[in-house]
């Protein structure tokens, strides 16, 4: 039998079993609301408890602390609907046109997150499908701080309504618009509704060449140069290569200059040392007023094979007349493969070159297709500049020009300014009304730059600013009210109306036939007729012109810290313009040039005169391959008020030499004590008698196999001679399961233009570091392009007179006054046995499966053990801190809230303190790499390229995997002609060169 | 106790008992500060604070404010590091190397050049820490285990070697200098007066007795030491010179390197030695131990270790011209005609002519001699690490990328603040620390003693 035991809890419930049970049944009895707490004064009078004091702590540190981790508040709204195209994190391209005035680009804009970032080339495009340096760069210009920000009327900020109608009060039939070249129908039609006489103007004139063609087929444009028909090219003066005709000749010239049979003879004939005279394969030195004489003695010549009356020729001196005649037998033999291109504006040269070419039949030298990026008119400008003195205009509007800083002749005093301009500039400043312009990538417009050409250009970002187009600013002017798209659109239906209208935004371009001219008449007689023709004499004086340089070409990008910080191709100096003489001339005028302890270079400075006007204290270069007694100066620089990155950057040759005159001779120029400061790339100029850029001539190249000219280093070893490669200590990375990138540089394709290394430092978000740092040789290109010019002391030379070795390499250091100029592009060269990647102490430069090697910023602790190794020198050191150092607020875009959003969102911004260098674009080959692997599909080969492979327009450079057998690059890696370079140091680059082949014998 | 040979000059002048070597060596320790220490204290901390300025103006602007270019970039900085750690080579070689050849004359001059070993390599291991971009991550060049995944420091850099060689040469140099003045912290102790100092000598003396077992373990751990330190005085600047000679930079990639590296070592280290006593002797009035013997014993080492040096600079013309190699070729056809053939001939002169003199007897025993040429000495050896440095990064394998370098007043103002930085730590050890091993120097009054020797030969071995 059970029994019911009760176990007591304790001993409180054997004595007092009521009030235990009682307790049990209300645990938690003085149950107090916390409404009646903090109601109740008394407690809350009462002394707080402990507990009560933790509580509060607690609860008050807490919240202390959650306040201060709040997030800083980033105003970033998500998009209710989304739109299909955006995707953040992935780029969407629009194509559109660029047109600054000189350049014409057909242009693919990347855009990020809403931003455009980046300028490639539509490479679709029939006409000019392809970047130069400015293109790349005028990405930047439109996130200039220093623009127009809105319609002011007397320097007073207004409205657009305001402002346009107190401009619409000040013109009256007396007003004149001067403008840039209008290459938009759409703007032409604009201004043909507001009814004002229009006088265009180029930054550089080419209005005599045009005055030829206009007379003779009618129409103000140049010629279409075929350069895929030319045999054999004489350029006169043209730096066709650089700026001439407003055609891109990169990639015709490049397809043309293969090395093989029928490869193109480029010959030159210039004042200056320009990209086309550094490529040509044969270049005389001339003075710009003999171009003339040049030309008619190659058509005396001409004439004399064709039966042709002769011209009265001055007669040439004697060391060129040889080369000359020589170089007319060429063209001659050539027969329709001869091209002859003229770069003087002057109508007696031109017409000269013209009737060469029509004598021998030039193919390519095409009289029926013309192209009008330049149709400035000098005779109405000169008519303009006469009726201002008159005071018969009373107000000018001008376009996009700026003629307080470029248009010297003009009287602004007398007229009334309306100025359409993206900038207070030196004009716009001393304005009555300035309208805002907006930047290409903000703006609707449309082109004809060529016969059967027509592109729209398309906004890809809403002005930043309160700007317009040019095309609703002109259309507003006369009281119209459409939107720039209205007109564009409408203008579109007319020009391309066999295209749609988003087929024709997709594409960017339209192509339609091209009616043939007959240049009135027949194709011989008159036009070769130029018998009546009065040829200039040569002049023996001091003569001076003006050029243009790549980075800055005719001002448009005057602000852009890009324009400044590339060094001009041929002198390897940046941020400044200068004059540049020949060593002869500069023994005379007592300039020198020396290389500071430091390495920056300092000059003399000179007053100069030129027809009566004069600059002082102009700085000058010593220029090799310069013709004795002539001297150049570089349009665009020397602004007042353009910005804070261009002004007072130069000097401003306008004031010397409008762009209407060619060349001027009566110059006096006096040394002075004042000394300038160069910032200068490069030290060295010359090879020192090493390999560095192998070249060969074309009958070598056609003759020879390549073990003969393009030698492999050997290391004598036990096993024998062995190669670079062979010969090593190392273990060998895996290259064969992955892929393994490699690239080509093409030494014969490079024309030097620059347009890679914009590219380059845009993509990878590459510092602008200002002239004091570039003069200290602390430039951060990733990618350089080296240009070295020819000495006349050579190791055979040495060899042969017996020099010894301390003279042979003094005399070695001196270049050629005649120099032969080559270019060569220098990247990381991706060493497969990289020296820099065995010095690192903390292992922050890696090599990668993929032959690449790769740089960790973050664990990178700036030894710079890494950059003395590098045998190539491309490793770049963070000196400063780029982006938050007050030294480099002016110049770096990342450090102005307008310039930072140009920055590549892909690629880190580099801290303070670590090395840099070229990534063969990493972010473009992850980015490949994901969206096949996405697509459950192998990499195709040309799928994406580095960014200085995609802007190269002669395709010099080729970027693949050499381990897909289908590449283009392994192709070429088998080319006789690929080398690597200093492959003798045994660093096994992944970056091989294409031996240089020169068309001479 | 030994018998020295009455041929062997004297190494202690004069007629010294040992309480004279104790009062001689303590007086410094014990007596106030001379006007003239106080002038050259004042000097070297001026100094000292400006590289200290310099120093944070380096790491708070970046190192742009130095000369350095995107083709030099290393001059000034490694040059120091390679100067400082070259001087600081001496004290070990003196105290290591000829104990265990058991030179006597060492004993008077060890403790300074000891000293001045430590000094100078806490002056070298300043450049390559300030050397960096980021100082904050210095501590990545330690092989610590971290959370950053395998990450790792590569052991294949010299850089890395460097690391590990200047801290054990730090370390061990430091332990072997304070063991030696162990004894002699106790002979201050038992003699202070002030309760204070004899609190801090006592704590420093580690309980010193002087007992014969006290002196057993003093001898042995002192001759361990010298076997350890030994190996450090050849590899430290082997070591050193691996920075160079690894590389693939002509000029740098030399294999002569290490041995040519620890002779300019020795030679420097030698120098500055002199340097440094020729003063202490003639302020602190020690010419009786420190005399001409000595001195005269250590312009033959500067002189031997000189004509290496020469040896090996002619070597390199030499190798650079049979190698074939142009790049060879013109790096050393560059140094002595290009635009630094000033550093490469200061270099020569001093480093290869200057010591050249020491064979005559009349000029290695002249003091104000001696005194020029331990400073042309040191000159030319740091022109010598310029000389490498800088003359070979400058012109390499690319004339396009060919520069120049030209020091800032901040490249200039930290080696100033370093050579104040030396003297301060030097002054401040000549007035606390006995300058002299007293303890070791009296265990050879009694054989190398002028007097005792003296007495010996007049009246034969007792």
């Amino acid at each position: 039998m059970t029994e019911n035991n009760k176990y007591w809890k304790g001993i409180e419930d054997q004595s007092n079993p009521e009030l235990t049970e009682k307790l049990a049944q209300n645990e938690f009895s003085n149950e107090v609301s916390s409404a009646d707490f903090l109601g109740n004064d008394d407690a809350v009078q009462t002394e707080t408890s402990r507990r009560d004091f933790l509580k509060f702590m607690g609860f008050s540190t807490a919240a202390a602390t959650l306040a201060a981790c709040e997030a800083p508040i980033v105003e970033s709204i998500p998009y209710v609907v989304k739109p299909d195209s955006l995707t953040p994190g992935m780029p969407s391209y629009y194509a559109t046109s660029m047109f600054d005035g000189s350049d014409f680009a057909s242009v693919l804009i990347k855009t990020r997150e809403g931003r455009p970032i980046k300028v490639e080339p539509n490479g679709d495009a029939p006409f000019n499908g392809a970047t130069n340096a400015r293109a790349q760069a005028s990405v930047l210009s439109l996130y200039d701080g220093a623009r127009l920000r809105s319609p002011k009327v007397n320097g007073e900020a207004t409205s657009w309504s305001a402002a346009l109608s107190a401009a619409k009060d000040m013109i009256s039939a007396s007003s004149v618009l001067i403008s840039g070249t209008v290459l938009s129908p759409s703007a032409s039609a604009a201004i043909e509704k507001l009814g004002l006489r229009h006088v265009s103007v180029d930054a550089v004139s080419q209005s005599a060449r045009l005055d030829v063609y206009e007379s003779f087929a009618g129409k103000r444009g140049l010629p279409m140069i075929r350069l895929e028909e030319a045999q054999t090219v004489f350029a006169v003066g043209a730096d066709f290569l650089g700026d001439w005709s407003g055609q891109n000749f990169s990639a015709a010239y490049a397809s043309r200059r293969k090395p093989g049979k029928g490869m193109l003879k480029h010959i030159q004939a210039e004042a200056g040392l320009s990209i086309s005279g550094s490529n040509a394969d044969t270049r005389m030195k001339v003075r710009v007023s003999e171009y003339e004489a040049v030309l008619a003695t190659v058509y005396n010549a001409v004439a004399a094979s064709k039966g042709f009356a002769a011209v009265n020729a001055p007669k040439l001196r004697a060391d060129i007349a040889s080369s000359v005649n020589a170089t007319a037998k060429e063209l001659i033999a050539s027969g329709e493969g001869a091209l002859v291109l003229n770069g003087l504006n002057s109508k007696v040269a031109e017409r000269l070159a013209l009737a060469i070419n029509l004598a021998l039949g030039a193919k390519s030298f095409d009289t029926t297709t013309f192209v009008y990026t330049a149709k400035g008119d000098d005779k109405a400008y000169a008519q303009l500049v006469k009726d201002i003195k008159a005071g018969s205009v009373d107000t000018l509007v001008t376009l996009d020009v700026n003629p307080a800083y470029a248009l010297k002749e003009l009287n602004l005093e007398g007229v009334k300014l309306v100025s359409i301009a993206d900038r207070e500039d030196e004009s716009a400043s001393q304005a009555a009304v300035a309208l805002p312009l907006s930047h290409y990538l903000e703006s609707w417009s449309d082109y004809v730059p060529a016969d059967g050409q027509y592109t729209v250009g398309q906004p890809t970002i809403s002005p930043l600013f309160d700007s317009k187009s040019a095309v609703e600013i002109l259309n507003g002017l006369s009281g119209g009210t459409e939107s720039a798209v209205e007109l564009i659109k409408a203008s579109a239906a007319t020009m391309a109306s066999e295209k749609a209208w988003n087929a024709l935004l997709h594409d960017g371009f339209a192509q339609s036939e091209v009616p043939e001219i007959a240049m009135n008449g027949a194709m011989n007689g008159e036009m070769i007729d130029v018998s009546g023709i009065n040829v200039a004499k040569p002049s023996t004086g001091l003569e001076f012109y003006t050029y243009t340089k790549a980075g800055m070409g005719s001002g448009a990008n005057a602000n852009n810290p890009w324009t400044y910080e590339l060094p001009d191709p041929i002198t390897r100096l940046s941020w400044d313009n200068y004059l540049v003489m020949s060593a002869a001339d500069a023994v005379e005028y007592g300039v020198e040039i020396e290389a500071q302890s430091n390495g920056a270079m300092n000059g003399n400075t000179v007053n100069i005169t030129v027809d009566g006007k004069s600059l002082e204290n102009v700085p000058v270069w010593i220029q090799p391959g310069q013709t004795q007694g002539t001297i150049g100066l570089a349009i665009g620089f020397g602004r007042q008020n353009v910005g804070k990155v261009g002004n007072g950057i130069g000097v401003n040759a306008y004031e010397l030499l409008p762009s209407s005159s060619a060349l001027s001779t009566k110059v006096s120029i006096a040394a002075t004590e004042v000394e300038h400061g160069f910032a200068s790339v490069q030290l060295a100029h010359t090879m020192m008698g090493r390999k560095i850029v192998n070249e060969i001539s074309l009958p070598t190249f056609l003759t020879e196999s390549p073990e003969a000219w393009n030698e492999k280093p050997t290391f004598e070893t036990h096993k024998g001679p062995m190669s670079a490669f062979e010969a090593n200590l190392w273990d060998d990375h895996d290259h064969e399961t992955s892929h393994m990138w490699n690239m080509s540089i093409d030494l014969n394709s490079c024309t030097g233009c620059g347009a890679c290394v914009v590219a380059c430092s845009l993509e990878n978000n590459v510092p602008v570091v200002g002239k004091e740092e570039v003069r200290k040789h602390r430039d951060m290109h990733w990618l350089r392009i080296d240009r070295y010019y020819s000495s006349d002391m050579t190791k055979e030379v040495a060899e042969e007179e017996g020099v010894s070795a301390i003279e042979k390499y003094a005399k070695m250091e001196v270049p050629s006054e005649s120099p032969s100029v080559v270019f060569q592009p220098v990247m990381c060269q991706h060493c497969n046995h990289a020296p820099c990647e065995t010095v690192c102490p903390v292992g922050a430069t890696v090599h990668s499966r993929e032959g690449l090697n790769h740089m960790a910023y973050n664990r990178c602790i700036g030894t710079r053990y890494c950059a003395n190794n590098c045998p190539y020198k491309v490793r770049r050191f963070n000196w400063f801190n780029y982006k938050g150092n007050e030294q480099f607020a002016d110049v770096n875009p990342s450090q102005d809230d307008y310039g930072r959003m140009v920055l590549n969102p892909d690629v880190t911004v580099r801290a303070r303190g670590v090395i840099e260098k070229c990534s063969m674009c990493i972010q473009r080959i992850q980015i490949g790499k994901l969206e096949a692997k996405k697509d459950g599909r192998i990499l195709n080969d040309g799928e994406f390229t580095t960014a200085c492979a995609q802007a190269c327009g002669s395709n010099a450079i080729v970027f693949g995997d050499v381990n897909n057998p289908k590449s283009e690059v392994s192709h070429l890696k088998q080319e006789g002609r690929a080398y690597h370079l200093l492959e003798e140091v045994g660093t096994q680059p992944s970056v091989f060169y294409q031996t240089k082949v020169r068309n001479r014998a | 106790m030994h018998y020295e040979s009455p041929v062997r000059n004297p190494l202690i002048l004069g007629d010294k008992s040992y309480t004279d070597i104790t009062n001689d060596i303590a007086k410094p320790v014990e007596s106030k500060a001379p006007r003239s220490w106080w002038i050259a204290f004042s000097i070297a901390f001026i100094m000292f604070l400006w590289g200290v300025g310099c120093i944070a103006y380096t790491i708070g602007t970046g190192i742009g404010v130095w000369g350095l270019n995107k083709t030099v970039d290393w001059a000034w900085d490694i040059t120091n590091f390679v100067w400082w750690v070259g001087i600081g080579h001496a004290g070990t070689l003196i105290s290591a190397v000829l104990l265990l050849f058991r030179q006597k004359w060492r004993m008077a001059i060890n403790r300074s050049a000891e000293a001045m070993t430590i000094f100078s390599v806490i002056q070298a291991g300043l450049f390559p820490l300030i050397h960096m971009g980021r100082i904050w991550m210095a501590y990545w060049v330690m092989p610590i285990p971290n959370q950053y995944g395998s990450l790792w420091v590569n052991f294949n850099s010299p850089l890395l070697w460097d690391v590990f060689a200047i801290s054990t040469y730090l370390t061990v140099s430091t332990v072997f200098w304070y063991v030696g003045l162990i004894p002699d912290f106790a002979m201050i102790r038992d003699r202070a007066i002030n309760p204070v100092q004899k609190h801090v000598y006592k704590i420093l003396s580690f309980g010193w007795g002087g007992q014969a077992k006290h002196w057993q373990r003093f001898e042995e751990v002192s001759l361990v030491l010298a076997g350890l330190a030994t190996p450090l005085v050849l590899s430290v600047h082997t070591i050193v010179s691996f920075d160079f000679a690894t590389s693939v930079i002509p000029g740098w990639h030399t294999t002569i390197f290490p041995p040519y590296f620890v002779a300019g070592a020795i030679f420097s280290g030698f120098a500055m030695v002199q340097t440094l006593l020729l003063i202490v002797r003639k302020i602190f009035k020690m010419e009786d131990y420190i005399n001409i013997e000595h001195i005269e014993m250590m312009n033959i080492v500067i002189m031997v270790t000189g004509s290496i040096v020469g040896v090996a600079y002619i070597t390199e013309l030499v190798i650079a011209w049979y190698s074939g190699v142009e790049y060879e070729q013109y790096a050393f056809l560059n140094r002595a005609t290009g635009p630094y053939w000033w550093a490469y001939w200061s270099m020569m002169t001093c480093n290869v002519f200057s010591p050249q003199f020491m064979w005559s007897k009349k000029l290695r025993t002249n003091l104000v001699f001696t005194f020029v040429i331990s400073i042309v000495v040191n000159i030319g050896m740091w022109f010598e690490r310029f000389v490498i440095i800088v003359t070979s990064i400058h012109r390499d394998y690319l004339p396009s990328s060919w520069s120049m370098f030209s020091p800032t007043f901040v490249d200039i103002g930290i080696y100033v603040g370093t050579i104040g930085f030396f003297f301060v730590l030097f002054l401040l050890y000549a007035r606390t620390f006995p300058v002299i091993a007293q303890a070791e120097l009296k265990t050879i009054l009694k054989s190398s003693g002028e007097n005792f020797k003296k007495h010996h030969n007049d009246h034969g071995a007792h």
